[in-house]
């Protein structure tokens, strides 16, 4: 029984880490109705970012966190200015490619400037545990939780109570409709674009004690999220989360009492039947199709 | 500038429209059936992976670019044509029976993918697509008794009725020309039949499609199922190419340089598989002798234009060590996908078609012609 519950906390804490990669999916999809394969490699790259002011120049690990969201935030916006923007309003599948180009150049380039090699750095969450009775939490893993739940209500917040979130869904709903009603259309693309980049980069950030940093983080844990924000439905932000949750738990446990194998499809399979059963996910809004 | 008469209505569907296209053609698949004689083993080699990339670019031409319905698990399916010809050979199968039993297994396994893409659109079915590639690729690799797992699999000489074809020979590349000739032709007449029809009606308007009585279900199903069976036949070829076959051959950027080659060639006619093929698979060795050649090219132009020596020679140095750097090529992958959408989103086929119709319009020709429409995003939730 213990087993089972340490496996559970586990998944949980595997799952928030999906959960943090598949908000930044939602939150694109949720402005624009795009999918950016690339946001794996934008949390790669914001992992990269806080290496270099943390391990390289030696800032402190706030200042440090702060600088590479912020900077992660300005390469967001500027992706969407020269690569984004232009095809914006072509088919959906071009954007798609795209951003899977991005995702490869974003790696290859990454692996060129900083290397192949594992980076770590030193956090202030690296070496503790929580221990409650018999269970134990590392510390890295518990700032991911939190992490991953104040950026969900944070996030949640601002899209339903802002005038920006609002408008943000006016956008995604019919982009057209919302120019004409006054809505700086381009501007609420570029901020959430910006928005989503600086999610990744807290996700890579919370993420370089537990995964460490390398090129190829981006995809790995990437490609995984996208169960999760399937699951939750695309456009949910709680979706995300709770999604995260039931892969991470998912994987968790079929790691621990199926054979070896099953842990890394177990995800996809879970996904394929979902898309099968209810496509718009856990909490995304029926997709019904009108004449 | 041809003016063709029309005097009969199935002069619009014939697949050779006017006697322009039997010169054309009749000499393409003339300096082809020349080529190995004149071209050097690396060429020959080059060409057949061109032959097996577009009969891909075909099958995917067929699912992406006339219905619509985008998938990035071709390479799952390649997988599946070319891992049963190597346990089907190995248990002493001849070629003219494992040829198509891999094609028409590939066939069905693409129509039980194509189920759920019934209820999915655009982007649930790349994700679906991706899901069905990477559980292929983990059966692959666990199912040791049929694929001897990550160890890979060999694949004998290719036997054709007693016929031995080496995987260099000129015969090989006639088999796969063969092929891929055949692939076209099940492509063009396709298109001119109503099941073509219906594809492209599928991919321009569901609705439209649906209200003039298309079957949505049983098209896409159909759809899928073709396009897995041509990919299915290149995956035999693929395996006796390769002589060993292992499940990391079968990854997610295989299925990315599938889609790769219908972008660069451009998304809506069967020449752009083709194109796009010639271009992706002959990048690889472009870039390889670029990287040999750029740096010291780089240097030689500027000693001569007064540059000093050694500085000349730290140029070089540096240039090559870019060029050697690990990824370069990943990176470059990746410019030339972004370029071709921002750029020249018809691609090499479309750039084709604007020179042709330059010169046949000569003073006339407008850049309008070829403008795509933008269609501001309405949410999928509720189209």
């Amino acid at each position: 029984m213990l087993d089972f519950i340490q496996q559970l906390v586990s998944g949980i804490a595997l799952g928030c880490v999906y959960g943090l990669i598949a908000l930044g999916f939602v939150l694109i999809y949720k402005a624009t109705e795009v999918v950016n394969f690339a946001q794996g490699d934008l949390m790669m790259l914001g992992g990269f970012f806080v290496f270099t002011f943390i391990g390289l120049m030696g800032l402190d690990y706030w200042l440090g966190f702060l600088f590479a969201v912020c900077g992660m935030a300005v390469f967001g916006m500027a992706t969407e200015r020269i690569l984004i923007r232009p095809i914006l309003g072509y088919p959906q599948f071009s954007i798609v490619m795209a951003t899977i180009g991005l995702g490869y150049f974003l790696r290859s380039i990454a692996g060129m400037i900083w290397g192949t090699d594992d980076l770590r750095i030193e956090t202030p969450f690296s070496a503790g545990v929580l221990k409650v009775g018999d269970l134990v939490l590392a510390h890295d893993k518990l700032s991911v939780i939190v992490a991953t739940v104040i950026l969900c209500v944070v996030l949640y917040a601002f899209f339903n109570y802002t005038r920006m979130g609002t408008a943000m869904r006016a956008t995604s709903e019919n982009m057209l409709a919302a120019y004409y009603m006054g809505i700086p259309v381009k501007r609420v693309v570029s901020l959430i674009w910006a928005i989503s980049a600086a999610v990744a980069a807290c996700a890579g950030v919370l993420l370089a004690p537990i995964t460490f940093i390398h090129s190829n983080v981006g995809l790995v844990l990437g490609l995984k999220a996208f169960p999760a924000a399937v699951l939750g439905g695309f456009g949910s932000i709680p979706g995300a989360l709770v999604g995260g949750l039931i892969i991470g738990v998912i994987e968790s446990l079929a790691g621990f009492y199926l054979p070896q194998g099953w842990k890394d499809i177990a995800p996809y399979i879970v996904l394929l039947v979902m898309l099968v059963v209810r496509p718009h996910g856990l909490f995304g809004p029926s997709m019904r199709k009108k004449v | 500038m041809r003016f063709v008469f029309k005097t009969d209505y199935d002069q619009d569907i014939r697949i050779l429209k006017h006697s322009g296209y039997w010169w054309s053609y009749g000499v393409l698949l003339a300096v082809l059936i020349a080529a190995p004689f004149l071209l050097g083993s690396y060429l020959q080699s080059q060409l057949v992976f061109v032959f097996i990339y577009a009969i891909v670019g075909v099958a995917l031409m067929i699912l992406t670019g006339f219905t619509g319905q985008a998938s990035l698990g071709h390479a799952a399916f390649l997988a599946i044509g070319a891992y049963t010809a190597g346990f089907l050979q190995g248990h002493g199968v001849p070629f003219i029976v494992y040829f198509p039993v891999a094609a028409v297994l590939t066939g069905v396994v693409g129509a039980l993918v194509g189920f759920p893409a019934l209820r999915l659109t655009g982007i649930y079915l790349v994700i679906a697509t991706i899901a069905f590639a990477f559980i292929v690729e983990e059966v692959l690799a666990r199912w040791e008794s049929v694929t001897h797992g990550n160890e890979g699999m060999r694949v004998r000489t290719l036997d054709l009725v007693g016929m031995p074809v080496p995987r260099d020979s000129s015969a090989f590349y006639f088999l796969c020309l063969l092929v891929l000739v055949g692939a076209v032709l099940v492509a063009l007449n396709l298109l001119r039949s109503p099941t073509g029809r219906a594809f492209v009606a599928i991919r321009d308007s569901e609705t439209a499609g649906k209200s003039m009585g298309i079957d949505l279900a049983a098209y896409k199903v159909k759809s899928f199922a073709v396009s897995a069976a041509i990919t299915g036949m290149a995956g035999v070829l693929f395996a006796h190419k390769m002589t060993f076959i292992s499940p990391e051959m079968f990854t997610l950027l295989l299925s990315i340089e599938f889609i790769m080659v219908i972008i660069i060639g451009g998304a809506f006619g069967v020449h752009g598989a083709i194109l796009g093929a010639i271009f992706m698979v002959m990048i690889d060795p472009f870039l390889t002798a670029l990287k040999d050649d750029v740096p010291v090219l780089a240097a030689s132009v500027a000693s001569s234009f007064g540059m000093a020596q050694d500085a000349a020679a730290q140029l070089q140095e540096k240039l090559s060590k870019i060029g050697s750097a690990a990824g370069l090529k990943g990176a470059i992958y990746g410019l030339i996908i972004m370029m071709f959408i921002l750029f020249e989103p018809y691609g090499l086929y479309g750039r084709w078609l604007k020179v042709k119709l330059f010169f046949q319009l000569f003073p006339l020709y407008k850049r309008a012609t070829f403008k795509r429409q933008k269609t501001y995003v309405k949410s999928e939730r509720n189209r």
